[in-house]
């Protein structure tokens, strides 16, 4: 009897023996991931507080900062126009969401809430559109806005990303789900399609909207190839342009820490809505996210 | 609520007009440019019609280096960030502590600027004047060779390529993986433990065909991901990719379209059709794969 | 406010090509509504009541026929012109407004002269809201109220504009069984308290009986009959509104009529003068069994249930359709389970005879 439960007991130990390693090795390998995603997090840190004398010493890079400074902050502000890019993006990608938003907003109203003829027939010609990929639109859009004399206009840069066939689904779907008869309570009360998708489809769809708009500004604050294609003068340049720019002619020979800095500053305002908004940024990805 | 039959098309309006003048104008355009031989941007002219911009640019030898560029790099990055992907998101559903910790971290490289970031690993790997670089110095370390991973060798290149290529899509998969594993209804593990069953058992045969959905989903868009890469390889090598050797062949055909080697839209237009055939079979070969081992 | 359909028609094109045929959701309905009368749309699901309901809001529009409100032809009227008031099944409350917001959503449609100020319409609001006992939660969201609170909400946004008609679809479906009875009295008082005319719509014929002054039975878009709900009751005018009312449900049973004799399987059960000898379907009410040994109707006892104040009785007959025959009689009669026959004579006025074949009523 008792050596039974002696060797009940050993098993019982040698189970959590197992479980423990497997735990153990479980984390050491999420910990392996976790460094290589931030350690260039670190790095560019790292860099963008070591003066370019320190930086350029050090055959050996150290792990740590010497003596830090923010110098490099600075020049990436005053040597080259960084501030000027940063604004470009933000107005870029503040007037694209909101007339995506709208646009948006106004087609899914249109295929979610209101009947008319043939809309069966146009919301398949959307569905099909989803399948054209950017790339072979992008030479004709190209010669479209500059015979139209766009180029290095916000015009130009913010037109062709103002619509977005899958949003309109996925907001579509959403409205879908309001109930029918709340449209008709509010009909019976003579409220209008336009009031009533103001006062009651946008308030009750908040989060999906909130959703589709931070994966548009994550999308604007990031795009580099349209607006690479329509702007050469620096004075429209967004920051994915600028931060090339400023690698290939910006701040004399190789100012490396100056570099770190600059891509920290572009680096910052995203992570910071991302932390702000975790939950919502990671749900709205997984249902409507693309890249990858 | 039945009269103004015409109001909704009036919603659909603005919506309507931006597709067709930015989706479906130029997709019937960039078909007509690439027949169109000898086409002069100047001039808006050209001789005539045929399939010449398609024998030009699969006889340029930028062009089939871009494709095997592409072909490469497809080739390496789709299986293995799917199958880390997979893996880190196992890891990731059987701890509690730590997990949202580790969720936010992985989720990171997602929300920043990828032509930002490809300038860190730049630094990391570039060999210059001063120093090796960390990677290199690591290398020495352990007793390596130094290996100039920008300027250097083309297999050198590729391969900081394709790690940073899986470093920017591992958290699209990993999100997707770990919320598809975490929607399997724990009544099957339940089951299949009180029959005794090995935990490797249970991943094979529970977990995985579960989220074989949502595996082949990643498999799928992860090709036609790949296949469009392009501003990745701009932030490691810069925008003359051409020289680097290192184009893929979306850069193919935005160089052909704009800066010093552009100008030529025609050329650019037979190259992204030539893309997109081969996105779409790919994608059909994938669909009838997954049709075949997809459970539901 | 009297309320009057002339011939309203209403025909839905199929959607199915497939199937072809137009769905006829209302088909040549013609009632009137005396003024200050509630009156139940009552049917089985599908049977074209809602429909004829949003006719009448004037959500949807009659493919022909007309409406009348009082004199005043409102078929082509949209619906904020109307004055209705209208409760949905599911209440359709707007569930990121407060309860005061729901109420005055109506009123801040209102334009031109009839435009009210906020303190005004949070006065009307208030006034609606005591009509119906909720003021004290008008600061709440509608998924922080119980079922019969939503209710009571909507109810209360559909009379805040001080509607001539009101008209409720399904409005106790969504309710426990206590909630809907203790709701519908609130209904009945609330209806007489404004003196609104009300129509509302209901498959629940018990509900529809308890409250209504009268009722509309109605069966894919017909009516078939219009009456005080006991009048209906006692003499509906074919089987299919004999069976619609009441619980337990009419009995059903095949017959012939033989020289005035009703005859049930080999029985002779009633004497139906002035009925000609034909086949045809008979069909008793569950009271219209008195126990009585010499009686000259024979089932099969099955088992006996004990309600209190009455007793159930369970048997089987085989000419019943359905199977099972319910008989309610007093708890006093007792009812030898040993035996296994139970025999009763029928009260006259609860027999009813319908034609085999189109169901219609047989009066004798």
């Amino acid at each position: 009897m008792v050596q039974s439960e002696n060797l009940e007991h050993q098993r019982t130990k040698k189970f959590r023996a197992a479980l423990m390693a497997k735990r153990g090795i479980t984390y050491a390998g999420l910990g392996v991931w976790a460094l290589m995603v931030l350690f260039p997090f670190y790095w560019m840190l790292l860099t963008s507080v070591k003066s370019y004398g320190e930086y350029n010493a050090e055959y050996v890079p150290k792990f740590y900062a010497g003596s830090p400074t923010l110098q490099n902050y600075l020049d990436a502000f005053n040597s080259v126009p960084l501030g000027r890019y940063l604004l470009n993006t933000l107005l870029f990608t503040v007037i694209t969401t909101a007339i995506m938003l709208a646009v948006v907003t106004l087609a899914a109203y249109g295929f979610a809430r209101l009947s008319f003829p043939g809309k069966d027939l146009v919301f398949t010609c959307f569905l099909a559109l989803m399948m054209i990929p950017n790339e072979l639109v992008v030479i004709t859009n190209f010669v479209t806005i500059t015979n139209f004399h766009l180029r290095n206009t916000y015009t130009g840069l913010i037109l062709p990303s103002v619509t977005s066939v899958f949003y309109i689904y996925l907001l579509k779907e959403n409205f879908a789900q309001v109930p029918d008869a709340l449209y008709y309570a509010a009909k019976v009360d003579g409220t209008s399609d336009l009031r009533y998708l103001w006062k009651v489809m946008i308030p009750i769809c908040r989060p999906t909207l909130i959703t589709v708009g931070i994966l548009k500004v994550i999308e604007c604050w990031n795009s580099y190839v349209w607006p690479r294609l329509i702007t050469d003068e620096e004075a429209y340049f967004l920051v994915s342009n600028g931060i090339q720019e400023i690698r290939e002619n910006g701040f004399g020979r190789e100012n490396v820490p100056a570099m770190m800095a600059a891509v920290v500053v572009i680096s910052v305002p995203l992570v910071v809505l991302f932390l702000i908004f975790r939950e919502k940024i990671m749900e709205g990805v997984s249902r409507g996210g693309t890249k990858g | 609520m039945e009269k103004n039959q015409y109001k909704g098309w009036l919603y659909l309006l603005p919506a309507a007009l931006f597709l067709a003048a930015f989706l479906v104008y130029p997709l019937v355009d960039v078909f007509v440019y690439s027949m169109e031989e000898g086409y002069n941007f100047a001039s808006q002219t050209s001789f005539g019609v045929g399939t010449y911009n398609f024998s030009y640019v699969l006889h340029d030898p930028y062009f089939l280096q871009a494709v095997k560029n592409t072909f490469t790099m497809v080739i390496i990055t789709v299986p293995l960030s799917t199958g880390i992907a997979l893996l880190i998101s196992v890891g990731l559903s059987s701890i509690t502590p730590l997990k949202k910790l580790f969720q936010t971290i992985y989720f990171l490289p997602y929300v920043t600027n990828t032509l930002a970031v490809g300038l860190v690993f730049m630094v990391l790997f570039k060999k210059t004047a001063y120093s090796d670089g960390l990677v290199n110095l690591l290398i020495n370390w352990f007793g390596g060779e130094s290996v100039d991973f920008i300027d250097g060798p083309h297999a050198a290149k590729m391969f900081v390529m394709c790690l940073y290529v899986i470093w920017v899509v591992m958290p699209f998969k990993i999100l997707l993986l770990t919320s598809a594993i975490a929607s399997v209804n724990p009544n099957y593990y339940n089951a299949a433990r009180v029959d005794g069953t090995s935990s490797f058992r249970i991943f094979y045969k529970i977990t995985l065909p579960m989220i074989s959905p949502t595996l082949f989903y990643l498999i799928i868009t992860g090709f036609i991901g790949a296949f469009k890469e392009y501003g990745n390889a701009v932030a490691l090598f810069g925008t003359d990719l051409n020289a680097a050797e290192m184009n893929t062949i979306v850069g193919y055909v935005y160089d052909m379209l704009y800066g010093d080697s552009g100008g030529y839209p025609s050329y650019a237009s037979a190259a992204a059709i030539i893309l997109f055939f081969i996105v779409l079979t790919i994608t059909y070969l994938n669909l009838t794969v997954s049709k075949k081992h997809t459970y539901y | 406010m009297k309320v009057q359909l002339e011939n309203l028609t209403k025909i839905f094109p199929n959607r199915n090509k497939k199937v072809g045929g137009d769905v006829i959701a209302v088909d040549h309905f013609s009632f009137e509504v005396p003024d200050g009368e509630l009156v139940g749309l009552l049917g089985p699901s599908g049977c074209g009541k809602s429909t004829a309901l949003f006719l009448i809001c004037g959500l949807q529009k009659p493919t022909e026929g007309k409406i009348f409100f009082g004199d005043l032809d409102v078929t082509k009227l949209p619906p904020e012109e109307r004055g209705v008031g209208v409760v949905f099944q599911n209440y359709a409350l707007y569930p990121h407004l407060s309860v005061l917001q729901n109420i005055t959503f109506p009123l801040e449609n209102l334009k031109g002269e009839e435009k009210l100020t906020k303190e005004q319409m949070k006065e009307k609001a208030y006034e609606a809201a005591k009509l119906v006992q909720i003021e004290e939660l008008m600061e709440r969201k509608p998924s922080e109220l119980s079922g019969g609170q939503q209710q009571r909400v909507a109810i209360a946004r559909a009379l805040v504009k001080r509607p001539k008609v009101l008209l409720l679809d399904e409005p106790l479906s969504n309710l426990d069984a206590r909630l809907r009875l203790q709701t519908r009295e609130e209904i009945r008082r609330i209806q007489q308290e404004t003196g609104i005319t009300t129509i509302f719509v209901t498959h629940d014929q018990e509900e529809a009986m308890s409250i209504t002054d009268r009722i509309v039975v109605m069966k894919n878009g017909r009516v078939h009959q219009i009456g005080k709900p006991q009048e209906v009751y006692d003499d509906p005018v074919d089987l299919f509104v004999a069976k619609f009312l009441g619980t337990p449900p009419i009995n059903v049973f095949d017959g012939r009529v033989q020289a005035g004799k009703l005859c049930i399987g080999g029985e002779e059960v009633l004497d139906v003068p002035g009925v000609s000898d034909q086949e045809l379907t008979v069909a008793i009410r569950p009271e219209g069994f008195l126990l009585d040994e010499k009686g000259s109707f024979s089932c099969q006892l099955s088992r006996v249930e004990v309600m209190g104040r009455d007793v159930s009785v369970i048997s089987t007959h085989e000419c019943c359709q359905g199977g099972t025959v319910r008989s309610i009689i007093q708890a006093e009669n007792k009812v030898d389970l040993a035996k296994k026959q139970v025999r009763f004579t029928l009260k006259k006025a609860k027999v009813l005879l319908f034609q085999k074949d189109t169901g219609e009523r047989i009066r004798f």
